[in-house]
């Protein structure tokens, strides 16, 4: 019986060239779709945006007729544009003032972290703002701070401080729209540091507590460290969510006033595609800066999940 | 002007002979799809669209006509992809500069053939913003007059009339701030509502052709008739004639500031008689009177914007198009699509007739008889989209710090250099 069976494998000498790299073809092949969807919608594009930044072009007809291949010109006159300088500055003050989300978000979850009656619904009214569409949330803030009939200028009035405009200030629209942000912005935070604040472990916090720790230097030492891995994450997409805000800016001030709003993203669209968005190299050259910008950050995120890694 | 119209009523009667039989003839012809790509998304327009449709499809039964109706906001750069790739047969767009880069490129068709035709001598008055390059592009369906819009029980109240010179309209101006008003509504959350004050302002401070000028681009921004424009706008924004934080609203937001009788008139199309009226406005409480003469002597000129029709120079159909497009500037069909249950605005046919409405009675007569200097389209159909997108955001912040004036007619000046 077992001389027979091993004959039959025997017959089997010559397996076919997939069979015998199976192992080793089996990734691939399921990561095939999405290298294709990846490579068709972002790295293939990426290097078409470079190259469109090197033409004068309306974006109608035909690219090589019709546009006129400029080389750097594009950049040159971005070096110049004060709205490309207003652009960038909003988008480093976008940066700096999205982070306050993180500790924010920690402070909130800390605070929703124990066991009360009813504490899923306190947790689920936090986080509704993440849930919302960023349009719902800008509408709100922007009834929010009308300066005739909005709750911020009513209240104001109580104290007798006369209404501001928010929104219609240069000086202040831009914070104002980055504070309707940062509410969304902040439950995404606090979601993520309570689950992080699950995983803490309670025999570490039961030998801190035994040393005599407690309250900040609890925090600080002992729980905070636990919470690296969602304060890595929390990160990471604030991060990325200041550079791609967008919505909330189109849907809030429109860029204004007169541009005082705008940052990278708002300004590639205006330039390429908006209404009177006529110049789809200009865009594209923006839309390069911005890259560059993004690419400083992923570059440094996959390196230090590189160092994650190896560490282990 | 009187003898003109006659005579165009004349030639339409003559043409209306030979539509009538190139419709007949026509009918057995048209055979196949047709596909129109429409901007007409409000519920009205929409409606009037699609009237217009089925009375096409009535008279051409073999012709099997696809309606797709996009948003209005979302068809602007829409325009851009499907004329190049799945192109339909005709197209909504802008008549003037707003249709330049399509015709550059090369996008739209020429159908100045059909502008040869004598039944187009009825549209002679569009036949201006429809031409580029000495070719005509398009057709147009629909135009509104500007004006300002008043609050006649406002006046009433304080004992104001009509004015007529700009003396007048800054004493009564005076008068309505005095009594804790502003005078104007307006909302320049977009921009373009500062368009038009500023196309106002400079069609009478300098006239129809400087104006025009300027929006080509030919004349620098710091040209010293652009400041004069400037200083009579200046006037008004420093008295407080406008509401405080328009900035911050659209100008639908800005409706209600005359509603409530916060504000007393609104330099506006008369797309906005709708919305006051809907508000509660009744025509005893609402008028309208022409932007009044700030340089004498100075022909008036006024903004009315041409809604069109185009064929794109890839249509698979363009006999069925141009047919429709026939179709769509007949005496008929003008009557019927700008009435008072249609769009409620001005046909552009000479022989078509006006619906018996307060509004487009005045403006129809406005436009007809008093607008000798000529007819602007509206600044951000004038002027290229670049230059306009920069000069409106200046508009904007010279209402708010209009202080800041020389810094923006350098960054204006600095535009329309860069873009030569």
């Amino acid at each position: 019986m077992s001389e027979t069976a091993h004959t039959a494998r025997n017959a089997d000498h010559n397996p076919s060239w997939l069979y015998r790299n199976r192992q080793s073809i089996a990734p691939w092949l399921f990561l095939t779709p999405g290298l294709i969807f990846f490579a068709f919608y972002v790295i293939i594009p990426v290097f078409q945006s470079f190259y469109i930044s090197t033409f004068d072009w309306n974006g109608l007809g035909d690219m090589s007729e019709l546009g006129a291949q400029v080389g750097l010109a594009n950049y040159v006159e971005l070096m110049d544009d004060r709205k490309f300088h207003t652009s960038l500055i909003n988008n480093v003050k976008w940066l700096v003032l999205y982070l306050l989300a993180i500790p924010a978000g920690l402070f909130i979850s800390l605070f929703l972290n124990q066991t009360v009656k009813g504490i899923r619904l306190y947790k689920s009214l936090f986080f509704f703002p993440f849930v919302i569409s960023q349009v719902v949330v800008g509408l709100v803030f922007t009834w929010f701070y009308d300066p005739k009939f909005g709750l911020l200028n009513v209240a104001l009035g109580w104290f007798g401080i006369d209404s501001i405009n928010v929104l219609g200030d240069p000086t202040l629209a831009t914070y104002g729209v980055i504070l309707a942000g940062l509410w969304p912005q902040t439950a995404y935070c606090m979601i993520l540091y309570l689950t992080g604040l699950n995983a803490v472990d309670p025999e570490q916090v039961e030998a801190a507590r035994l040393d005599g720790a407690k309250g900040v230097r609890m925090l600080w030492h002992v729980i905070i460290p636990q919470l690296k891995p969602a304060t890595f994450i929390a990160f990471v997409v604030t991060i990325i969510g200041a550079l791609r805000s967008f919505d909330l800016i189109s849907i809030m001030t429109n860029g204004g006033p007169f541009g005082s709003t705008r940052v990278l993203s708002f300004y590639m669209f205006e330039k390429s595609l908006g209404e009177y968005g006529l110049r789809m190299g200009y865009g594209a050259a923006i839309a390069v800066v911005l890259f560059l910008i993004m690419l400083v950050f992923i570059v440094y995120f996959l390196w230090s999940m590189y160092q994650e890694e190896r560490g282990r | 002007m009187r003898s003109i119209i006659k005579a165009s009523a004349v030639a339409l009667g003559l043409a209306s002979v030979s539509a009538t039989a190139l419709f007949a003839d026509a009918h057995s012809q048209l055979t196949g799809d047709l596909i129109i790509f429409s901007d007409m998304s409000n519920p009205a327009p929409r409606a009037v669209m699609e009237g217009m449709v089925e009375r096409f499809g009535e008279l051409h039964p073999d012709l099997n006509i696809e309606l797709t109706v996009i948003d209005r906001e979302a068809y602007k750069t829409q325009i851009r992809n499907f004329l190049t790739a799945n192109t339909p047969d005709v197209a909504n767009w802008y008549a003037a500069n707003r249709m330049r880069p399509y015709v550059d490129a090369g996008l739209f068709e020429d159908i100045s053939d059909l502008w040869a035709e004598p039944e187009m001598e009825a549209l002679a008055s569009t036949r201006g913003a429809m031409t580029i390059n000495g070719a005509q592009w398009g057709v147009p369906y629909t135009y509104y007059q500007w004006g300002v819009y008043y609050r006649a029980d406002i006046f009433a109240e304080l004992g104001l009339s009509e004015p007529s010179t700009w003396a007048e309209e800054l004493a009564n101006c005076q008068a309505i701030v005095d009594s804790g008003r502003a005078c104007y509504t307006i909302g320049t959350k977009f921009l373009w509502t500062a368009g038009g004050w500023f196309d106002y302002l400079n069609l009478r401070t300098n006239g129809y052709d400087f104006h025009m000028q300027l929006t080509s681009g030919e004349i620098p921004w710091t040209d010293e008739r652009v400041l004069a424009t400037f200083a009579n706008w200046r006037t008004l924004v420093d008295m407080g004639a406008f509401v405080d934080d328009h900035q911050t609203y659209s100008w639908q937001e800005a409706l209600p500031f005359m509603v409530n009788g916060d504000a007393a008139a609104y330099l506006m199309g008369n797309f906005a008689v709708a919305p006051l009226r809907e508000a509660g406005l009744t025509d005893d409480q609402l008028d309208f009177y022409q932007f009044v003469e700030i340089t004498p002597g100075i022909p008036l000129a006024e903004d009315a914007p041409t809604d069109t029709f185009h064929i794109p120079a890839g249509a698979a159909n363009k006999d069925a198009a141009r047919e429709f497009l026939r179709f769509v500037v007949s005496p008929e069909n003008q009557t019927i699509i700008n009435s008072g249950d249609g769009l409620g605005q001005l046909p552009v046919n000479a022989g078509a007739s006006v619906d018996d409405d307060k509004f487009l009675n005045q403006g129809f007569e406005m436009l007809s008889t008093n607008s000798p200097g000529g007819v602007a389209q509206f600044f951000d159909r004038d002027a290229s989209a670049e230059m306009a997108a920069a000069a409106m955001e200046g508009f904007q912040e010279f209402m708010v710090f209009p202080e800041n004036l020389d810094d923006i007619l350098e960054r204006l000046e600095e535009t329309r250099i860069n873009m030569q």
